[in-house]
């Protein structure tokens, strides 16, 4: 299973699922990240910092306890058509 | 992260309120809904903002084209569900206040995430305007938008504005006013065939949502009731029966969809949102600008570390320095004065010590608000509203791990090196209370500019610079090890941050001073006159000759930490205002140059102690109102103990330097 803070930066991964409690997931959506989504990896984790995506425009800081429960797609050069 | 900040308790003063149609701005973070009400609160009228208790919000009494208003300006919110403190202020002022337009705030550069909030505001059925705000913003990143379309699809009036440069805002105005009129409420959007028919079941099924008050809304009601959301649940406390139906409602639901309850009503309004969205943008070619390269280098994993720490070393050195520059003239002209006064009044009268402590009250109050305090807000508003603050969150992120907390938690340590104060206020925009109580304890650690003038005055003067930076170090060190004790004994309850990178902007200078100046009435409010009164009560204390008691009740201590009994009276000084204990202790010593009295060895001692113990008064007072008397009880005594035992080291080490 991939999670989102393993994917190297400039990747394109779909969001296929948040494995968290209500909190997490709402406080993801808030922030535009909601499952099927396609997301741009513009920064990954290095040394167990946060990762940053661009996500419809905006840019995220998403902790790395926080993207361990972001199960994503393969990762792509391309973003896959939503 | 930076907009809930500034959120205040209004009292409102107005006793003809009912006369003046309410205004209310709601939108989501960093969508520029404060740099509106301040282009507008700023022009005709004073903010009527007071640090208050619970409620949290800035409301001013406002003129906007010719006509008058109560506008309001709610905390960010992402959405009606309230995650944390702030969120949970704009969704009570919702549900409960009295509201004759919702002005919905929108970053337009990112409207299709704004409009989940917008789906869901439309349930409130309150009137609404529409502000697509940032329209040049919106362009830059080649979000174009049909906003006729979008007014015609939400049977809003819709408003582009670019706030930042007031173009828009009358017109925004105009059509709240016009709302208002014509009264006409918003409606909400309809959700997918099985989950409306749940919801009007549900709805039909309410007793009396039209007597708890509730917009008299029982759709909305029912909604929240299915959402399992804790604010609706505790004030309509459903009897045995309707919770019953709830659950069962949930089950339809689940079954159906597959999804927990809540999720499936999420993912409707987030599809109506896209809905809305695909209809009336679409998404061109972005254009270049500075912005896209300045996060290479400002978030660089090395580069960014870089330009931190030089930015930051900058900062501080550049206030301390201007700081320094007007302090001693300011000081100065008030024991001009006070030696005026002494030609007229015998020093040793009752009345000679009464000014005297009003005056020190006083000057040492501007002393410091006006030299550190001031550039210090000033300038941190800036770089809060250029959108560095999140940076240094990012990159600050798993070293606040070391110590258990999340990159946020580093807003209220870097606001401790100006004023504890609205450090602890600045914990808000934390969403965990751990978090929130751990960061308290620890921006209350951090030296801030009162405790920076003891710092340079006594360290810094009498033994030299290095060793004052080598205090700057070893509170580091404490608060390393404070942080990760505590976050050890507290255990983790949410997995990590999530936090939005706001586009940079150049701030306006409108909204910056506003900013400085709504922080530094939390000085001015709390601080100074517990400062003035203090100061009054010690030196009549002295008149009456108090202080050789409480000398002799803090002999232990001051014989502990080797220092002369004189000294004791300072530390109770040093409670009320912590730079009050340099200038009593000069008093208590009869002479400013300390070192003819004191060795090294105990200046460093005492500079340690009055570093570290108990936070001021005026911190007190807000940690009390943020964490609890418990909290603050073991805050204040978890600062003596590290206070004691610092100083001790510090005795040791002197022992064997000095």
């Amino acid at each position: 299973m991939l999670t989102l803070d393993q994917i190297p930066t400039e990747k394109y991964v779909k969001i296929k699922n948040v494995d968290g409690g209500t909190w997490v997931k709402q406080r993801l959506q808030n922030l535009g990240i909601h499952v099927g989504e396609s997301i741009f990896v513009k920064r990954g984790t290095i040394l167990g910092g946060p990762i940053l995506v661009r996500i419809n425009n905006s840019d995220v800081a998403i902790g790395r306890g926080m993207a361990r429960k972001i199960v994503v797609s393969e990762p792509e050069n391309e973003p896959k058509h939503k | 992260m930076s907009q809930n900040i500034n959120s205040r308790k209004n009292k409102s003063s107005f006793s003809d309120d009912a006369q003046h149609p309410q205004i209310v701005l709601v939108g989501q973070p960093n969508c520029g809904k404060s740099t509106i009400f301040n282009r507008v609160a700023g022009y005709h009228s004073v903010a009527t903002n007071f640090p208050g208790a619970t409620v949290e919000f800035t409301k001013s009494h406002v003129k906007v084209n010719g006509q008058t208003c109560d506008l309001v300006d709610l905390p960010g919110t992402y959405s009606l569900q309230s995650l944390d403190l702030a969120e949970e202020e704009a969704k009570k002022f919702l549900l409960t206040q009295r509201i004759d337009v919702i002005i919905n705030v929108i970053d337009a550069s990112i409207l299709g995430r704004s409009l989940d909030l917008t789906t869901e505001l439309l349930e409130l059925e309150l009137p609404m305007v529409i502000c697509l705000n940032m329209m040049d913003e919106a362009t830059r990143k080649g979000v174009l938008i049909q906003s006729s379309k979008l007014a015609e699809l939400l049977g809003l009036p819709v408003i582009e504005t670019i706030g930042s440069k007031g173009h828009g805002i009358d017109e925004l105005f105009r059509q709240a006013f016009q709302t208002i009129r014509s009264s006409r409420q918003s409606h909400h959007r309809k959700m997918s065939r099985h989950v409306e028919k749940v919801v009007q079941e549900l709805a039909d099924y309410l007793p009396d949502c039209e007597k708890t008050g509730h917009r008299k809304n029982c759709r909305l009601t029912a909604i929240k009731l299915i959402e399992n959301d804790p604010y609706f649940q505790k004030r309509f406390s459903p009897g045995v029966e309707l919770k019953d139906k709830v659950r069962k409602c949930r089950k339809k639901l689940q079954t159906a969809h597959g999804l927990p309850a809540e999720e499936v009503i999420a993912a409707e309004r987030h599809s109506l949102a896209l809905g809305l969205f695909e209809k009336v943008a679409k998404i061109g070619r972005p254009q270049k600008s500075w912005k896209d390269w300045a996060d290479d280098v400002l978030m660089h994993p090395i580069f960014g570390y870089i330009f931190m720490a030089l930015f930051l070393y900058t900062f501080f050195n550049v206030i301390f320095k201007f700081g320094a520059l007007i302090e001693n003239p300011i000081l100065n002209f008030f024991n001009v004065q006070l030696n005026q006064i002494s030609h007229y009044l015998p020093k040793d009268s009752f009345l000679f010590n009464l000014i005297n402590g009003l005056f020190q009250g006083f000057a040492g109050g501007i002393a410091i608000v006006f030299p550190y305090l001031v550039p210090f807000l000033l300038g941190l508003a800036f770089i809060e509203d250029f959108g560095y603050l999140p940076r240094i969150a990012f990159l600050m992120d798993r070293f606040m791990h070391k110590i258990g907390l999340h990159g946020p938690s580093i807003v209220p340590m870097i606001l401790g090196y100006g004023c504890s104060v609205p450090a602890v206020l600045s914990t808000r925009i934390l969403s965990s209370p751990r978090d929130r109580f751990i960061a308290s304890v620890v921006s209350v650690l951090i030296p801030c500019s009162a405790r920076m003038t003891i710092i340079m005055g006594l360290v810094g003067y009498f033994i030299g610079g290095t060793a004052a930076l080598g205090i700057y170090l070893l509170n580091l060190i404490v608060i390393g090890i404070v942080g990760t004790v505590l976050s050890r004994m507290m255990p983790e309850d949410i997995p990590g941050m999530i936090l939005e990178m706001p586009s940079y902007q150049w701030p306006s200078l409108r909204v910056v001073v506003a900013k400085t100046w709504l922080r530094l009435k939390d000085f001015i409010v709390i601080a100074w006159p517990l400062l003035i009164v203090g100061s009054i009560i010690l030196s009549v204390a002295e008149w009456y000759h108090i202080d050789a008691l409480i000398n002799r009740a803090f002999s232990p201590l001051t014989a502990l930490l080797g220092l002369p009994a004189a000294v004791g009276t300072t530390l109770i000084f040093g409670i009320l205002r912590k730079e009050l204990s340099m200038l009593m202790l000069f008093q208590a010593l009869g002479t400013t140059d300390v070192s003819t009295v004191l060795s090294s060895g105990q200046i460093l001692v005492f500079t340690l102690f009055v570093v570290f113990y108990i936070p001021c008064l005026a911190t007190l007072g807000v940690l009390l109102k943020e964490i609890g008397w418990r909290k603050t009880l073991f805050a204040s005594g978890l600062t003596i103990f590290i206070a004691i035992f610092i100083s001790l080291l510090g005795r040791g080490f002197a022992y064997l330097v000095f």
